[in-house]
């Protein structure tokens, strides 16, 4: 075990830790006020289940020992019993095993965390708790073995994702959708306004993310050495470029450039730069956050034609980045920045790449949107995922929590 | 002596040179409430971030005064005049009859609680 990429990887572990309270002020800022505390609440119970059900189950699901055929692992590490001396297949990695186990333990809780910002305003509060942990357990660790595991069957093909474009973020996107078509739209969505209540708090939340996004490509490294320094820098220079793209999108077609549109791309930059950080030379982190920023402002809009309430755009910007970051590394990968990667298009390797990436995003994507559809239909057909119209008028945070964000009961302005 | 009540629904940016108005003529009390509703102005179609929705109710200012019915005519004039940009959606004043009015401090009445 070496001591420095161990440090390494627990201090990205903090940091990613630290993305999930961040999302819920993301998210908490974009819907109503009296929706606020409930969909934060989601973050929250993220944090907590997740964190138990990784250490329990979905941990050894996705790290253990291959069961056969790179489709799930053992039960090997099952409540962590039996800390390993390494995880399997895991060649030329010398961070301790429990470290890298607490690190993946966060991309799964702030996986199950970004679903809430599809179902905001409207879904049960105890079907949300249900629906991640079922979903933690048979669609995140799954997919987590075939692509995070040396002995996951698209990781063997050679599909290459650095930190989640297929994990995290074409994951969260598809689940999203599905779980989506289940629940359908907000009472009044999309007839009437349903603007953010408080952007300075995304703002906050989106500050929280990008910087916990430093860790969540650069720990992927899993050793402090050249590959984390470029995926570090490749993060920063996505998100600025996605800003950027966003904001063009915007001033263009709608003559003003938003500050919840700068966040959003801002996140759309990272999101496609996820899977191809360690991968791909700065220059082409500039293009692929910018196409990031242009496609997902674009995809955001089109929820409208398509009369899919994803309410705060789960999948316009993580589904739709993710499949943007998983093509454009066919393109842009190459050894010169990770010996330990391959060469795409760009740098002689020829389609072979490519072809790999385009597998591992009709996989992932099919897989997230038909395993979660089911999963989401069961749960709404025993418990109901939504909540009634009387409840969604008052809101969640009254109708689930018995709290109101900005008034704890009595505000005080009328008594004395 | 007559009381009236003056109400008025004004553009919000309008409500500096209003005051500036009342002043003038040496009214002492005005009360301001946020309101939201719509006119002829009806509302208007925004765009946030890809949707398009109906404004419906558009926020101005209500003001309300009471004066002596003596001074009704001027203090319309006044307001008419501070309000007015001569655009769409400059909004209403009416004027209503009151039965009395009552000072809360002195328990004065009528046009002595003005």
């Amino acid at each position: 075990m070496n001591s420095t990429d161990t440090l390494w990887v627990i201090v990205s572990a903090a940091l990613v830790l630290f993305m999930t309270p961040g999302l819920a002020l993301f998210y908490g800022g974009m819907v109503r006020s009296k929706n606020v505390l409930a969909i934060m609440m989601n973050s929250l119970a993220a944090m907590a289940i997740v964190t138990v059900l990784w250490t329990l189950v979905a941990g050894s699901w996705a790290f253990g020992s291959d069961l056969g055929g790179g489709l799930l692992g053992n039960f090997s590490l099952v409540g962590l019993a039996h800390i390993p001396s390494n995880l399997a297949g895991m060649v030329g990695v010398h961070a301790s095993p429990l470290a890298l186990l607490l690190y993946q333990m966060m991309f799964a809780i702030i996986t199950a965390a970004l679903i809430s910002g599809g179902t905001a305003d409207r879904i049960k509060f105890t079907s949300f708790v249900v629906l991640i942990s079922v979903w933690t357990l048979l669609v995140y660790a799954p997919l987590a073995h075939w692509v995070f595991s040396p002995t996951g069957w698209l990781a063997h093909r050679g599909v290459l994702d650095f930190a989640g474009g297929t994990v995290v973020e074409i994951n969260s996107g598809f689940s999203t959708l599905a779980v989506v078509l289940v629940l359908g739209a907000r009472r009044g969505w999309p007839r009437e306004s349903m603007m953010p209540h408080s952007v300075p708090l995304s703002l906050l939340g989106l500050g929280i993310l990008w910087f916990g996004w430093l860790g969540f490509n650069g720990g992927s490294a899993m050793s402090v050495n050249n590959v984390a320094v470029s995926a570090v820098f490749n993060t920063q220079l996505a998100a600025a470029a996605g800003l950027i793209g966003w904001l063009l999108y915007e001033r263009v077609t709608e003559h003003f450039a938003t500050t919840l549109g700068a966040a959003s791309g801002a996140v759309a930059g990272m999101v496609a730069i996820t899977p191809c950080a360690g991968y791909v030379p700065p220059y082409a982190a500039l293009i692929i956050g910018l196409i990031a920023g242009l496609a997902c402002a674009k995809a955001v809009r089109l929820k409208f034609k398509f009369g899919i309430d994803d309410s705060l755009d789960v999948l316009g910007v993580h589904g739709v980045g993710g499949v943007v970051g998983m093509i454009l590394l066919g393109f842009f990968a190459t050894k010169q920045i990770n010996h330990g990667g391959a060469n795409g298009l760009f740098s002689g390797g020829g389609l072979h790449l490519e072809l790999n990436q385009l597998l591992a995003v009709v996989v992932s994507a099919s897989f997230a949107f038909g395993a979660t559809w089911v999963i989401a239909q069961v749960i709404d057909r025993t418990m109901g995922l939504r909540v009634s119209d009387e409840d969604e008028m008052r809101g969640l945070d009254l109708s689930q929590h018995a709290e109101s964000a900005y008034s704890a009961g009595n505000t005080g302005r009328f008594s004395s | 002596m007559e009381l009236k009540l003056i109400t008025a629904i004004i553009k919000p940016f309008k409500i500096g040179d209003v005051k500036a108005g009342l002043k003038d003529l040496g009214l002492d009390g005005l009360t301001v409430t946020e309101v939201h509703g719509f006119g002829r102005q009806r509302g208007h179609t925004e765009v946030y971030r890809g949707a398009e929705y109906e404004m419906d109710f558009v926020p101005k200012l209500k003001l309300e005064i009471v004066v002596d019915g003596a001074r009704v005519d001027e203090v319309l004039d006044n307001i008419v005049t501070n309000a007015s940009t001569g655009s769409i959606g400059d909004g209403k004043v009416w004027v209503s009859p009151i039965d009395t009015i009552v000072r809360v401090r002195t328990n004065e009445r009528g046009a002595d609680a003005i």
